[in-house]
């Protein structure tokens, strides 16, 4: 299919296909590839990863101690903001995507995306999109600072910033609809013959449910800012109450959109997981079938429990007692999966290479973040848990070692597929340990706090909260530091092209079609659908 | 090191009376809903650490057991109906077991009938105003100045000097113990939301919209809390002080403050 776009019939290279990449910037402005367009996603979300993180070590180091000692509270609220939306959709989002972009072909046996040109189109608005929203950082009146959620009538009162918040809002969802669209066009149309939708790999499974949420819930917030934008400009009044609008409205709008915003950032994430575990477990998935149909019942569920971000905000008793149900429900599914997950490594023979030991992870302290989660759900409860600390520290939880974890797994485990070495292996169990100490000193003590009354969102605080706080912050710095490991450990590995030789295979004996092709992964790969007979090669068959 | 950390935490939340200086833990409050919020708060709790030691005791067991350096052959089973079925229905069985009172003391928070008052709370950027329906008296409610000095950036006053840094303010809401109090809130301006952990309470405030709520407190003393929606760059500099005075002790004070409005009306009129 890419074979198809201009210029890329350039001089043969190494590997002994029929073609390589042009060379120069040509071949990435003007990719079509999957996978020069999956790594610039990937290099994009973790050039904005360093971006946000940096934005969240201004917000705790301010924490670390009672008094203001290094920002205003008007800069401090457009720290909490950025990081937020940076990292939700420029770094946690794309990378999915750019996992999405270099695995899901290589899976089902693909030659590449079915739409190639929207999907370059898809990866440069990104870009654009970012630097207009960081741009705001130097308008008058400063970046926006009414938090991500973007409540009216508070978010009307950005400065310059806020056109340039709602068109950049625009852009990233523009361009997540056309990732969505390409995903599944891809999946749907373009497996091998003999791989039927319920022997697809669990990855790919997680991210087509992914895609349509995306399609589903993208144009909602595209819809709610754009309301937001006549609100300010023209006259309209459809969140502003002395116009006859309502501003819970927006809320509704908003979280109708945003729960399944926090599942489209983990239900790759399952995924990833999904593949790992088996393969270091030396055992297949568990339940292969309950997990899609779990996973499933988790996007369903998704689209009904919005308004259990809005206990306070005076809904009628029957809409909370609605919201709390279906709310508690979203644990049966999620607690399959992770027994599921339990029961694959259960009997099977592990071994604790990098990859699996952010799993691992990920297991443990994504189920911490469940926890809370539950609690959340219990409304008369949630009342005291809503927008205090507690709930920081819930959705930290469930995104850091949850997302994240889970995104450092995938590339450490497909890394030498990409580009044919091994990472350093100590150096990736260091960046793990010091991750996982500090990501739990980090934001464990971000429930006692908020539970004890903090409320978030706030520059500074009473001094009965500063030891938390203190330790927090702590952890903030060391787990910011742990990351330069893994930007060297990556340079190491695909920019140095240090370490071991990797076999085609890579790990021992993994299953999946991504394991048939040559590491590194040629540009082109099965430029003819493979021949699957006898059932080795899916990971799920049987 | 995870394992420890969190066994570490949870014991400390477990012990949590014996830290009664570090605050921990949800406060107990003191209204009959504070103390079923709380109590609600650790059944939910309790349950949570009791699936974890099952997942994670499970989940630790594998890991030790279930290795390849100790010889371990993987086994061959992909699923199990029997499992499945077994793990769906426990968790929905726990769910019910929760699901009953959660709802039931939902219907009594939202239960405002016959209140002995009735305050309105309507929220500006960034305070508190407070008007007591049929009595007259109403007032603002601002950051304490102690707190106000010392909060700017480079004020050079230590936090720690301060009594009640932040959580202080110049006019408290002052109910009576034992009275059911009705509280209406709206916004002025931008959404805010009245919080106070010692009550339970924690409602929105919209403007061009009237929320209710109630608490009844059942001891006197002191109950501070901050506004929890951000509303603003003085969003964490709005807090909340309800004073809890014996009944007679309110009478005292309400005539005084009908007393003052009377005067500041006065005033105003000469003018």
């Amino acid at each position: 299919m890419s074979s198809t776009a201009a210029g890329v019939h350039a001089e043969s290279h190494h590997h002994g296909d029929d073609h390589g990449p042009v060379k120069g910037w040509r071949r990435w402005v003007y990719a079509t590839n999957h996978k020069d367009i999956g790594t610039m996603y990937l290099v994009f979300s973790l050039v904005m990863f360093f971006f946000g993180g940096s934005m969240a070590l201004v917000i705790r180091s301010e924490l670390f101690q009672p008094g203001l000692q290094f920002v205003d509270p008007a800069f401090f609220n457009q720290m909490t903001t950025m990081h937020a939306l940076i990292m939700v959709f420029g770094a946690v989002m794309p990378a999915f995507v750019g996992l999405a972009n270099w695995m899901i072909p290589m899976m089902i046996g693909a030659p590449d995306m079915a739409l190639p040109r929207m999907n370059n189109w898809s990866f440069w608005i990104l870009p654009v999109a970012f630097g207009i929203l960081s741009s705001t950082l130097i308008m008058p009146g400063g970046a926006p600072a009414s938090g991500w959620t973007m409540y009216p009538p508070l978010v009307l009162q950005t400065g310059d910033a806020f056109p340039f918040l709602i068109f950049s809002v625009h852009l990233m969802g523009i361009s997540s609809i056309m990732g969505a669209i390409n995903v599944i066009v891809t999946i749907l149309n373009m497996r091998a013959p003999d791989m039927t939708l319920l022997k697809m790999p669990m990855f790919v499974w997680t991210w087509l449910i992914t895609a349509y949420l995306l399609i589903a819930v993208m144009p909602v917030l595209a819809g709610a800012v754009t309301m937001l934008l006549t609100d300010q400009f023209f006259g309209t009044s459809f969140f502003l109450a002395a116009g006859g609008g309502d501003p819970v409205m927006f809320q509704h709008i908003f979280w109708f959109f945003g729960h399944p915003e926090v599942y489209i950032m983990i239900l790759p994430a399952f995924g990833v997981v999904s593949e790992i575990i088996p393969t270091f477990s030396r055992k297949p998935l568990f339940g292969h079938d309950s997990m899609v149909y779990a996973a499933s019942s988790i996007a369903f569920l998704s689209f009904i429990v919005w308004a259990h971000h809005m206990f306070t905000t005076g809904m009628p008793l029957t809409g909370q007692m609605f919201f709390m149900f279906a709310t508690m429900l979203i644990a049966v599914p999620t607690g399959v999966k992770v027994f599921n997950w339990l029961a694959t490594m259960w009997r099977g023979a592990m071994t604790f290479e990098t990859p699996m030991l952010f799993s691992l992870g990920f297991l443990f302290m994504f189920t911490i973040g469940g926890f809370s989660g539950l609690m959340l759900a219990i409304a008369p409860a949630d009342i005291q848990y809503h927008d205090s600390y507690f709930v920081v520290a819930h959705f930290h939880y469930v995104l850091v070692p949850g997302s994240i974890f889970a995104l450092m797994a995938a590339v450490y485990y497909w890394m030498p597929k990409w580009t044919g070495r091994y990472y350093n292996e100590s150096l990736g169990k260091l960046h793990f340990w010091l991750s996982t100490i500090f990501v739990n000193l980090t934001f464990f003590p971000m429930h006692f706090v908020g539970l004890a009354g903090m409320p978030r969102r706030i520059p500074d605080y009473s001094t009965q909260f500063a030891d938390f706080n203190a330790m927090a912050s702590v952890g903030a710095i060391g787990f910011g530091l742990s990351q330069l490991i893994f930007a060297w450990i990556v340079f190491q590995c695909c920019v140095q092209r240090k370490g071991e030789k990797a076999s085609q295979e890579v790990w021992e004996s993994p299953k999946g079609l991504e394991w048939t092709v040559p590491s590194p992964a040629p540009h082109h790969t099965f430029d003819t659908p493979p021949r699957v007979t006898g059932g080795v090669s899916f990971p799920h068959d049987g | 090191m995870i394992r420890i950390l969190c066994t570490g935490a949870l014991a400390l939340l477990a012990t949590g009376s014996a830290f009664a200086d570090l605050a921990i833990n949800m406060p107990k409050g003191v209204t009959e809903l504070s103390v079923e919020t709380y109590e609600i708060h650790m059944i939910i709790f309790w349950w949570c650490v009791a699936i974890a030691i099952v997942v994670f005791g499970v989940m630790i067991y594998s890991l030790i057991f279930h290795r390849k350096s100790r010889g371990a052959e993987p086994a061959k089973f992909t699923h199990s109906v029997k499992a499945e079925v077994i793990w769906t229905t426990i968790p929905i069985v726990i769910l019910l077991i929760m699901a009953v009172p959660s709802a039931e003391l939902m219907i009594k928070l939202e239960d405002t009938r016959d209140p002995d008052m009735t305050i309105v709370i309507t929220g500006y950027q960034w305070k508190w105003h407070y008007a007591y329906q049929g009595q007259d008296v109403a007032f603002y409610s601002t950051l304490a100045r102690p707190s106000a000095a010392a909060r700017r950036r480079g004020s050079g006053i230590d936090p720690g000097t301060v009594d009640n840094y932040l959580l202080d303010v110049d006019n408290p809401l002052v109910v009576p113990k034992g009275a059911k109090v009705r509280l209406l809130l709206t916004s002025n301006d931008v959404v805010h939301a009245w919080w106070v952990p010692d009550l339970a309470i924690k409602k929105d405030a919209i403007p061009g919209f009237m929320n209710e709520t109630w608490f009844r407190a059942m001891e006197a003393g002191v109950y501070r809390g901050q506004c929890a929606e951000l509303c603003g760059m003085d969003h964490g500099y709005m807090p909340i002080v309800v004073e809890v005075l014996e009944p007679e002790a309110y009478q005292a004070w309400l005539a005084t403050e009908k007393g003052n409005e009377t005067a500041l009306a006065a005033a105003g009129g000469e003018d």
